[in-house]
């Protein structure tokens, strides 16, 4: 009985929490069904007509856009920014984290100090500076002159993170290992890597998403040829009304991968977004 | 040293080549300066850019603390916050798509102004007959959105109210020829094959669904709703002479759409996007604060007499308050330099209006300007908006 008066008393809360999902859920499920549909559909009524007629589903859309070479080449070419982006943060980050914390040299707090200070530097600041470096260097446009500043620019937090992280591992674990004989490279590898996994994986998700769902940088220094997903999108994006049987189902599949990493590594993805939030 | 070159070199750089012109040969001292704080477009960048400040973050936190504050007694809390925080995972520019399609302007396709027509409708049903006006202007003149009669009508006479200016697709397949009986017909007074205006010619058909009144010294005595063949018999039939009303609530048309996108309210509406992609965010950090809670405190305010409101108000919020000016500082950092919403969701012709500083900046030195000189500017005054919660950020992540 108790229980029954406690359910009633809880009952809007439950039903205020359901309405809000579903108001969540709404717009993502509309870009969905919208990518599912065909261009003349699309432009007759809104996507919800479909849940009625679930025949006039097509994948058509998704062919479509698989037959749009700029799309395709679109895609691969964030891949290949992302994942070597992603890649090399981790490594030099997890490397500078590891001199910050345990390997004292003049200076050391200094330079922890300027990487904590270049993480709230706005990421427009750089642009032109860089810019006309790149031009100068030959980098301007090409995928590398992009992975690069996604490098530089999430390196200062890579670092920021990951000091803060080894630093909590207790020192005798390091000094047994040292008394085994093991040298610098080998505690870093054999000691403070593995046990460090949760911080490595949150960075490692974090800099993939960030990267991934990147529009300024490569709106900026990618040329046509390298730009990426995000940008392709966009500039299909300025005939909204005419082809949104070509954005839908692009904004829907780059959508796809953060989504698919999101379900599956959860917890990593939320510490991770909840500490790069300071970008 | 490196990297203190890394911090100060683009820092330097800029506030030095905002000096320069176009192309970066001459110097032109503050030129840049003054250019952007002449133009139109700058002065509605920072406009923008304070509502988006002043609404954007008070928003979600207050959302985010809501939310994080309710799930806590719900059981499938956990499937609510994945819902919620999963828009932090897709790109800005994706969203920006998302919301693109649903504040399509025609409720008949866009999301929003869909679930709007639908509350709309529930308050203001639409009528059965937008549009129509009376056949013959002499006999009803207009009135609140409905019509009334100019002429009194008699009792035992039957009133005759021809209606034109209709769709012919409005009128109910139900609806058969007008007949005269009872109090009068309401009919469309039109048909395929001719006829003439004001009389009632074979093959018009009646009007169902027509609230009429009969008017006596300016009250309603009587109503009455016209039947499949658009006659109507009054409740209470009036015995003296009386005016004919035609209610507006027949004539009423539909909820026809907010322009979500329109120049006054576009920042509005994407601010509402931004809402759905951080409010997960500012409930994962403000949940996380509210675990650290004692809650020996909850529960010795509840045990005092204190009702749910007042321990909320009193208790929760004031111990939460270092978290809500966290979240509150991270999202006026990342709000100011909001970039890609502001590409995205706006059609071509409205882009102006919502412009903000961050897409100035890439306007005026990579998107079409081409003016570095100018883009640095923008840039310095980006810096300049953002360095005071970078400061307040510093300091805190000094001290933890």
């Amino acid at each position: 009985m108790r229980r029954l008066v406690r359910l009633v008393a809880s009952a809007p809360v439950h039903l205020f929490l359901v309405a809000v999902g579903l108001l969540w859920l709404l717009p993502g499920v509309g870009l969905l069904v919208a990518s599912l549909r065909s261009a003349p559909d699309n432009a007759r009524n809104g996507w919800w007509n479909a849940l009625r007629h679930p025949h006039e589903l097509t994948w058509s859309g998704y062919s479509h856009l698989l037959h749009t070479p700029r799309m395709v080449h679109a895609f691969w070419n964030t891949v290949l920014i992302t994942v070597p982006a992603a890649l090399m943060v981790l490594a030099i980050g997890a490397l500078a984290g590891y001199a910050l914390a345990w390997i004292p040299f003049r200076g050391r707090d200094w330079v922890f100090l300027v990487a904590v200070a270049l993480l709230v530097v706005p990421l427009q600041v750089a642009l032109i500076p860089v810019a006309e470096l790149y031009g100068r260097l030959g980098l301007y446009g090409r995928i590398p002159g992009v992975v690069f500043f996604h490098v530089a620019f999430g390196l200062p937090f890579a670092t920021f993170l990951l000091r803060n992280y080894f630093a909590e591992i207790p020192g005798e674990l390091l000094e047994a290992a040292r008394m085994d004989g093991a040298g610098e490279l080998s505690i870093f590898l054999r000691v403070v890597l593995p046990l460090s996994i949760p911080a490595l994986a949150s960075l490692l998700i974090f800099q993939f998403v960030w990267v991934w769902n990147d529009l300024l940088v490569g709106l900026v220094f990618a040329s046509p040829e390298a730009a990426p997903l995000t940008v392709a999108i966009r500039e299909q994006t300025r005939q909204f009304g005419s082809n949104i049987d070509v954005i839908a189902p692009g904004a829907f599949v780059s959508m796809v991968v953060p989504l698919v990493v999101f379900f599956a590594f959860q917890r990593y993805f939320v510490q991770g977004l909840l500490a790069g939030s300071v970008k | 040293m490196v990297l203190g070159v890394l911090v100060v070199w683009p820092i330097a750089f800029t506030v030095f080549r905002s000096l320069y012109n176009r192309s970066g040969d001459a110097f032109i001292g503050l030129g840049n300066y003054r250019t952007m704080f002449r133009a139109g477009s700058t002065r509605t960048a920072i406009r923008n850019n304070v509502v988006w400040v002043v609404f954007a973050p008070s928003i979600v936190t207050a959302l985010g603390l809501i939310y994080a504050v309710l799930t806590e007694r719900v059981r499938w809390s956990t499937a609510f916050r994945f819902v919620v925080f999963m828009p932090m995972a897709i790109s800005l520019l994706a969203a920006g798509v998302i919301f693109r399609l649903a504040y399509e302007g025609d409720p008949g396709r866009g999301l929003a102004n869909a679930l709007a027509r639908a509350a709309v409708d529930v308050v203001h049903r639409p009528g059965p007959y937008p549009g129509a006006r009376p056949a013959d202007d002499a006999v009803l003149g207009p009135d609140n959105g409905g019509f009334v009669s100019k002429v009194d009508f008699s009792p035992r006479q039957p009133a005759l109210v021809g209606l034109v200016g209709l769709r012919p697709a409005l009128v109910p397949k139900s609806a058969t020829a007008a007949t005269v009986s009872g109090d009068g017909v309401v009919w469309f007074d039109f048909s395929a094959s001719g006829g003439e205006r004001g009389r009632l010619d074979p093959g018009e058909k009646g009007l169902p669904g027509v609230r009429v009144e009969a008017i006596v010294d300016g009250r309603a005595v009587a109503g009455a709703t016209t039947r499949q063949d658009g006659s109507f018999a009054f409740d209470h039939p009036p015995s003296s002479p009386y005016r004919l009303r035609l209610s507006p609530s027949t004539f009423r048309s539909g909820f026809g759409g907010v322009g979500w996108l329109a120049p006054s309210l576009v920042t509005p509406s994407i601010i509402a996007a931004y809402v759905w992609i951080w409010a997960g965010f500012a409930m994962m950090v403000i949940a996380a604060g509210l675990a650290t809670i004692p809650r020996e405190l909850l529960e010795a305010a509840r045990v005092d007499g204190a009702n749910e409101w007042q321990v909320f108000r009193r208790v929760t919020v004031p111990l939460l308050s270092p978290v809500l000016i966290v979240v509150l500082v991270t999202l006026v950092i990342n709000v100011l330099k909001i970039f890609d919403l502001i590409l995205v969701v706006p059609p071509g012709s409205v882009q102006d209006d919502a412009n903000v500083v961050a897409v100035e900046m890439w306007n005026a030195s990579f998107g079409g300007g081409r003016d570095q000189g100018l883009g640095s500017a923008l840039a310095v005054l980006l810096f300049l908006l953002v360095l005071p919660a970078m400061v307040f950020q510093l300091r805190r992540m000094r001290s933890s």
